[in-house]
């Protein structure tokens, strides 16, 4: 099947989503006791990602076109991709190599900037930060590799022929947003509920198409690490306190903290 | 000595607080020089020069605060091609955040995000980076000059100390092209009283508080010690309060004197926006919520009872 471009009315669109496959947040031991990763925890669709997926499926739903997803990680991340085509995205790429491992921020930011830029799309949607990175900073260094601007944060967005509006959250309240296509749009959780997938979805997703590219296909190379680790430590502690039970005096203590506070 | 700079983060036509955080770090680590843009920046050149800025770059065009993220970026990447810095801060704020990353890709450089601390080491500069939710601290060395670091909100304490700030009008042409995400129209729908981020006390409540309709109980609270009312993220994807009252990693960052969390278990993402306040006061009918092992006074009970009858003696106290 092929979905044409954007037709001359501005109707079709093409969205990429960027979809990381991240420790399943949920699951309670990611590390060993010797800091190295746990090597059989769970790994999902990063849950950001699964709201950008919805956010663009509902878009190519009202408007036509395609969504196609996007992602960086070993072989196994296109299980992340399977779910989001199970949603009903239309296909995928994953970028995959060994020189990959422990990719810095920069780096990942280039090869996912090189995967995006033949797809031209009308819109690129990333979450605002991951689950386990949660640096937020890939969104912004890809806009600005892809010569994009960025609407960030947003709650709500609409496309109306070649311009988008979004409804950017700010600490309070929400900022309006305008720009032309394409542009890169990052979304909050809240944006929308991310759909399950339907049998007839995952039944259709076996048979969608899932490119793996390496980085020499991408005319990358690794380059020397923006960033490295020199250790990593317990992070500080503070020190449990008292802990009562409630009974008749518990507001009398609380109250003697808070005077020693100098609050009452 | 380094040369170090602050970004110095405008909103609304005025310098946020974050920004005089990063001076109070900023001026152990080198000469500090501070950038400030759009409506307000020389009014903000004086206050970033009592809080040690020894040069302040200014530019006070409206593109600076009506577009994300581009100009801003223009502005810096010249300014950076003439002088060279070592050090480049910048608070991990929203508008912030757009801005440094931008100028990392637009220079080829990595960056260390979300840092709790910088400091100066071997001639280079080595952050703390929250990792694992929280449960570890990574020492992460930044290999590019500039070393580009954004730091979280209330990381260091402002004060006071330094002189006045030269001056310098930061010559910059913004590109047409740069002026693409525009900012039509500003919305404001909290207002609070006290501010979460500047409370002496803040009163948070989770999913222990079993119901949106339960929330006016901690107002009262709050409004009897002069604070401010928090929340966990739980609640407020459940939709109970706005975003606006989040607290934790993905929310506002405080450090009050006295930080009371009503029926939050004590997530990590929770926490690492508020272990560093004062003293820590929490309820919580589990006693073996994560909450009580960081608590100065854990309390094992019932919100909903406590809560009112605290509110009722802290009344009576003040009289
Ligand atoms: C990437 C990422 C980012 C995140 N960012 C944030 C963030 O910024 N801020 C944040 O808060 N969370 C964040 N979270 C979520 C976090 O992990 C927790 O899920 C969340 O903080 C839990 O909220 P809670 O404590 O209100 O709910 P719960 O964990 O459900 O805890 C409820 C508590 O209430 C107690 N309780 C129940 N009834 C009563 C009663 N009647 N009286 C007293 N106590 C009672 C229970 O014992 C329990 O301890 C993030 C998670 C991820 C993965
Ligand atoms: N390896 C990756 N593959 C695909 N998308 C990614 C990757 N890393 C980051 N992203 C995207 O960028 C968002 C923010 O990630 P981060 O900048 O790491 O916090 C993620 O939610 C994804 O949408």
């Amino acid at each position: 099947m092929t979905l044409s471009r954007r037709s001359d009315n501005g109707c079709l669109v093409k969205i990429v989503v960027t979809v990381k496959q991240v420790p399943d947040p949920n699951s309670a031991t990611i590390l060993e006791s010797d800091n190295s990763l746990a090597r059989d925890r769970e790994v999902v669709l990063d849950p950001g990602d699964e709201c950008g997926i919805e956010e663009g499926l509902r878009l190519k739903e009202a408007h036509g076109g395609e969504v196609v997803l996007v992602s960086m990680g070993p072989e196994r991340a296109k299980d992340a991709i399977r779910k989001g085509l199970s949603m009903g995205a239309d296909r995928g790429v994953l970028i995959s190599d060994d020189q990959l491992a422990g990719a810095d921020v920069l780096l990942t930011a280039r090869a996912l900037a090189a995967a995006i830029k033949p797809e031209q799309p009308d819109l690129v949607i990333c979450a605002t930060e991951s689950y386990d990175g949660s640096t937020g900073m890939v969104p912004p260094m890809l806009a600005e590799m892809l010569s994009l601007p960025q609407l960030t944060i947003a709650k709500q967005v609409e496309i109306d022929g070649s311009n988008v509006k979004v409804h950017r959250q700010t600490a309070d309240g929400y900022q309006v947003v305008e720009a032309s296509t394409p542009a890169l749009i990052t979304v909050t959780a809240g944006i929308a509920e991310p759909r399950y997938a339907s049998l007839k979805g995952i039944m259709a997703a076996r048979s969608k198409e899932i490119k793996q590219v390496g980085l020499g296909e991408l005319g990358i190379e690794r380059g020397e690490p923006g960033e490295t680790i020199e250790g990593l430590t317990d992070a500080e502690a503070r020190k449990a306190g008292a802990i009562i039970e409630d009974d008749d005096s518990a507001v009398d203590r609380i109250i003697q903290v808070l005077a020693q506070a100098k609050v009452v | 000595m380094a040369k170090v700079w602050v970004y110095a983060e405008m909103s609304g036509g005025k310098l946020q607080s974050t920004a005089l955080e990063l001076m109070a770090k900023a001026r152990e680590l080198g000469d500090v020089e501070a950038i400030a843009l759009g409506t307000g920046a020389k009014a903000a050149a004086e206050t970033l020069g009592k809080h040690g800025a020894k040069v302040v770059h200014v530019n006070e065009d409206k593109a600076f605060d009506d577009f994300i993220a581009e100009p801003a970026a223009d502005a810096l990447a010249a300014l950076h091609e003439k002088e060279q810095p070592d050090l480049l801060m910048f608070a991990f704020m929203p508008d912030s955040r757009d801005v440094a990353g931008r100028v990392a890709a637009r220079l080829h450089k990595g960056l260390i995000s979300n840092a709790s601390d910088v400091t100066a080491q071997d001639g280079g500069f080595v952050a703390k980076v929250p990792y694992f939710g929280g449960a570890k601290v990574a020492s992460m060395r930044a290999n590019s000059k500039p070393a580009i670091v954004l730091v979280r909100p209330k990381s260091f304490e402002v004060s006071e100390k330094g002189g006045s700030a030269e001056v310098k009008d930061l010559a910059v042409t913004i590109d047409e092209g740069s002026k693409r995400a525009k900012i039509v129209q500003r919305v404001t729908e909290a207002s609070e009283k006290v501010k979460l981020e500047d409370a002496k006390v803040v009163i948070s409540g989770g999913r222990g508080m079993g119901g949106p309709d339960n929330f006016p109980l901690l107002e009262a609270l709050a409004n009897a010690l002069g604070g401010a009312v928090g929340a966990s993220r739980a609640v407020v994807d459940a939709g109970w309060v706005p975003y606006s009252m989040q607290v934790g990693q993905t929310g506002k960052s405080v450090r009050p004197g006295v930080y009371i969390a009503v029926g939050i278990s004590g997530a990590m993402q929770h926490t690492v926006g508020m272990k560093a306040s004062k003293v820590i006061i929490a309820i919580n009918k589990d006693a073996e919520a994560p909450i009580m092992k960081m608590a100065d006074l854990g309390v094992v009970g019932d919100a909903l009872k406590i809560v009112p009858a605290l509110t009722a003696a802290v009344k009576a106290k003040k009289g």
